[in-house]
């Protein structure tokens, strides 16, 4: 294990405890928020925008109308799905890198449900159960990873990465070959779906709130299981000391294997999403890179499920709102990547500052 | 290089004290290291050889005391120093690159300036393999050759830096007996051309072949030298003191077989475990003595099925246990309590609820408030200085060990205990194990391994004796002492 990241928040503890642990994982939060502002503002000034008008910018093309609202609220309900996955596979140590592939995967079962579904009398059924389907498909794909892991010894980050590779392959090979639309194989993707088997819009606000309701659930079936279920208290042992768990008479093995699956799992869901309630098709993008950000949103969420649906909206606000920024300041298009790799750096350089800070508290 | 080789030099320890914190490791050590000779340093795990040689090789300050070389005080801070001075140390493990050549090894340090003179330096290399009678392959990486090869290579680097004074830091530990005459015969060789050889051991067959003389240290402290020929009797009162030993005769008979080893080997510590048969019965407390590292950990975490026999049969309450793991020894009653608390026995991040919670339950949902309940019944059991909602990790080590104990079933089969009162004082240690005779009356058997002769003369029906990984002897308590024990100890079966 390379890393087994700091002890989540343990919202079971004494009143004091946790209020202190909540002070500190806000005082981590505020600290890369201000690095990151710092650094953009950097960044902005040097490739010659006024900071002030591009901030104006940010937040009247993430906030400022219902409809760019809405366009947030779509992009935060699959990178929450994602940042929730990821809580179970870091609470046990695991460096969980395969999420875009297992998104993937996600999208590529939901699709191959839905496409069964075309034509048929009973689409909402179909439409359901593309749901469990993504589910499993995720699941599996980084079930892959865990067993190259447990019995393979090959480290997870290497095998999450391969099978990134691999699903991303697949699905193009898909969109391409046996599911690209009648006469034409594009970038733009397979068939749409017919409206029945896509999730309702909310009228004006452009999203889907059956997304929006998973995702809730997702947070809070977590939260409940990391402090109520013996399944979360085993996961944060085994990821503490995999050795003492086994004398306490859990495999540790086992749990990563059910860790990866429901990071998988919620990945997978994440993919469905993307295919019935944003695209109504499977493109090669489909992803949209919300695995990796993904991994950024829990890292600075300090592992905390309750801080994780903050940052990832905060996130999803930046980086709506730097679509428009070229359009409006003449800033090359780039400028949004750049600034987005900078949050990267600046948002690991501040947990590691604060690491190194509480650290020396804890040995006492 | 400053030395020049060839040259004699003596060595002088005056008065040595080194001190951690509250820990005297060395109190007022003196010795003399002539050119020439061999000298041993003996004496059992934490008798203070150790941190001696660190401070000679500069790795450890001294807290105070003398070094004179050649008759002039000197004072260093660092092992780039010393080995300036040309005392060179070899490690129990090797320091090398394990992905570099042999000769690649061997000119690290070497070369000064850009350019490496590698044909040169093989010549150099060569010729002192020859000198020496080692055969090393120059071009294999150092990853492929066995500990004694590479203990070899380290020999020859360190004398072709300029080392007049070699220290050898249990050089005997881990390589066959065919590189230990090798070794030896090479040894003797330096010893004659003028080299001084300071040779550190618990072994005492290594010392009485080898050494000129000897010094033997007991608890921080010189309690004898002796030169050649050698009297074992009285090097053996020197390594482990005459303590009166506290016989207790064995009460209770040994019941039915609960655990049988045949001829099981595996990997692990330093020696691992080699062809060991051992049969434990039920109602019986065996002792593991042996010094450290020489099979004990590895004989306890095999019969907790945490570890893999390489070869042999392990077999539970008559059961074969081959390709079962730890989880089915614990079904069938076997608990292990590991020594290394915070690294295998507890989790740290963890409170102590969170621990019994963990014990505990096992439904889905976990009841705080039991595992609250229990937690407080135990700290007050076992008188654990702790709250419920305390990380183990803010508690004091002898409490970590009472949390751990606080941890056994009412019932086990088998308890295997790693130095269960390491750590204790004299009044814990007796509550301690006044807890652990209860277990007799339910056929519990207790295996636990001890490096206190006293406590294990004290508490144990028989005593498996364990020497670089095998079991040399196995004795009931009532028919041996602390001194026959020492003997078997120091491998004198």
């Amino acid at each position: 294990m390379i890393w087994a990241g700091p002890s989540p928040g343990r919202p079971d503890d004494q009143a004091s405890e946790s209020k202190s642990m909540i002070q500190r994982h806000w005082k981590a939060f505020g600290l890369s928020l201000a690095g990151v502002l710092g650094f953009t503002t950097a960044i902005l000034v040097l490739a010659g925008a006024p900071p002030l008008e591009a901030y104006y910018h940010l937040l009247k093309g993430s906030l400022g109308s219902l409809n760019k609202t809405g366009a947030v609220l779509t992009a935060w309900i699959p990178l929450t799905l994602c940042a929730v996955g990821l809580l179970y596979t870091f609470r046990i140590g695991l460096w969980n890198i395969g999420v875009e592939g297992q998104m993937i995967m996600g999208a590529i079962f939901a699709t191959a449900v839905l496409r069964w579904g075309v034509e048929s009398r009973v689409p909402l059924l179909y439409l359901a159960a593309a749901f469990p389907a993504a589910a499993l498909g995720g699941g599996l794909w980084a079930i892959g990873a865990g067993i190259l892991k447990t019995k393979g010894e090959v480290h997870e980050i290497f095998a999450g990465l391969g099978l990134n590779f691999v699903a991303q392959g697949i699905l193009l090979y898909l969109i391409f070959g046996p599911w690209k639309r009648p006469g034409v194989a594009s970038m733009s993707g397979t068939e749409v779906f017919p409206t029945d088997l896509r999730l309702s819009f909310l009228p004006g606000l452009r999203f889907s709130p059956a997304g929006l309701i998973l995702a809730v659930i997702a947070l809070l079936l977590t939260a409940w299981m990391f402090r109520h279920s013996r399944f979360g208290l085993v996961l944060k042992a085994a990821g503490s000391n995999p050795i003492a768990t086994l004398l306490f008479g859990e495999r540790p093995n086992r749990y990563m294997l059910l860790a990866m699956l429901l990071a998988g799992g919620f990945a997978g869901i994440a993919g469905c999403v993307q295919v019935s309630g944003v695209y109504h098709r499977l493109i090669p993008s489909i992803s949209s890179n919300y695995g990796y950000l993904a991994l950024l949103v829990v890292m600075l969420s300090n592992y905390n499920v309750f801080v994780v649906p903050v940052v990832a909206f905060f996130f999803t606000c930046l980086n709506v709102g730097s679509i428009q920024l070229p359009m409006m300041l003449r800033i090359d298009s780039s400028l949004a990547g750049v600034i987005q790799g900078a949050w990267v750096l600046v948002a690991l350089a501040a947990i590691a500052w604060h690491r190194r800070k509480v650290r020396p508290e804890k040995e006492h | 290089m400053a030395s020049d080789p060839g040259a004699r030099m003596a060595v002088e320890l005056i008065d040595i004290h080194k001190e951690y914190g509250p820990l005297k490791a060395n109190q007022g050590i003196s010795i003399c290291f002539a050119p020439g000779y061999i000298h041993g340093i003996l004496g059992e795990n934490g008798a203070g050889k150790s941190t001696l040689m660190k401070v000679l090789a500069g790795f450890t300050p001294k807290t105070r005391g003398l070094i004179r070389i050649d008759g002039s005080n000197t004072e260093y801070q660092t092992p780039a120093e010393v080995s300036r001075l040309g005392i060179g140390m070899l490690y129990q493990e090797p320091v090398d690159f394990p992905v570099l050549s042999v000769l690649e090894n061997f000119m690290i340090g070497q070369t000064r300036g850009f350019w490496l003179n590698r044909m040169a330096t093989q010549k150099r290399f060569e010729s002192l393999c020859l000198h020496l009678e080692f055969s090393l392959p120059p071009e294999t990486p150092v990853q492929k050759l066995t500990t004694g090869e590479r203990q070899q290579l380290e020999i020859i680097r360190l004398l072709s830096l300029g080392a007049n004074v070699l220290i050898l830091d249990e050089p005997t530990t881990g390589i066959s007996s065919f590189q230990k005459e090798t070794l030896f015969q090479a040894l003797k060789a330096l010893a004659k051309e003028g080299k001084t050889l300071i040779l550190v051991s618990h072994k005492l067959e290594d010392i009485e072949r080898l050494c000129d003389r000897v010094s033997v240290l007991r608890k921080g402290r010189v309690t004898g030298e002796m030169e050649r020929p050698f009297d074992t009797e009285t090097l053996l009162k020197m390594m482990f003191g005459s303590v009166p030993s506290p016989l207790k005769p064995s009460q209770t008979a040994a019941g039915a077989p609960l655990l049988n080893m045949e001829n099981v080997s595996a990997t692990g510590d330093r020696a691992g475990l080699r062809g060991c048969s051992v049969v434990i019965r039920e109602k019986e407390v065996v002792a593991l003595a042996g010094l450290e590292g020489s099979g004990q950990g590895v004989f306890l975490r095999l019969a907790a099925g945490l570890k893999v026999p390489t070869s042999g049969a392990i077999r539970l309450q008559g059961e074969p246990m081959a390709g079962k793991d730890c989880i089915a020894y614990q079904n069938k009653g076997v608990t292990f309590l590991p020594t290394s608390r915070l690294e295998e026995g507890l989790i740290t991040g963890l409170t102590i609820s969170e621990h019994f919670a963990l014990k505990a339950s096992h439904g889905f949902r976990v009841r705080w408030n039991d595992a609250e309940q229990q937690a407080q019944a135990r700290i007050e059991q076992f008188r654990i200085k702790g709250k419920p909602g305390m990380p183990v990790e803010s508690l004091s080590g002898g409490n970590q060990q009472r949390l751990l104990l606080s941890f056994l079933p009412d019932a086990p089969s088998l308890l295997l205990l790693e130095k269960p009162t390491r750590g204790l004082d004299l009044e814990s240690t007796l509550w301690v194990w006044e807890h652990l005779y209860h277990y007799r009356e339910k056929k519990t058997a207790i295996v636990f391994s001890s490096s206190e002769l006293e406590e294990i003369l004290m508490v144990a029906d028989r005593i498996l004796v364990f020497f670089n990984g095998g079991v040399i002897r196995d004795i009931k308590t009532a028919q041996t002492d602390v001194h026959d024990l020492g003997r078997a100890i120091a491998g004198k079966a």
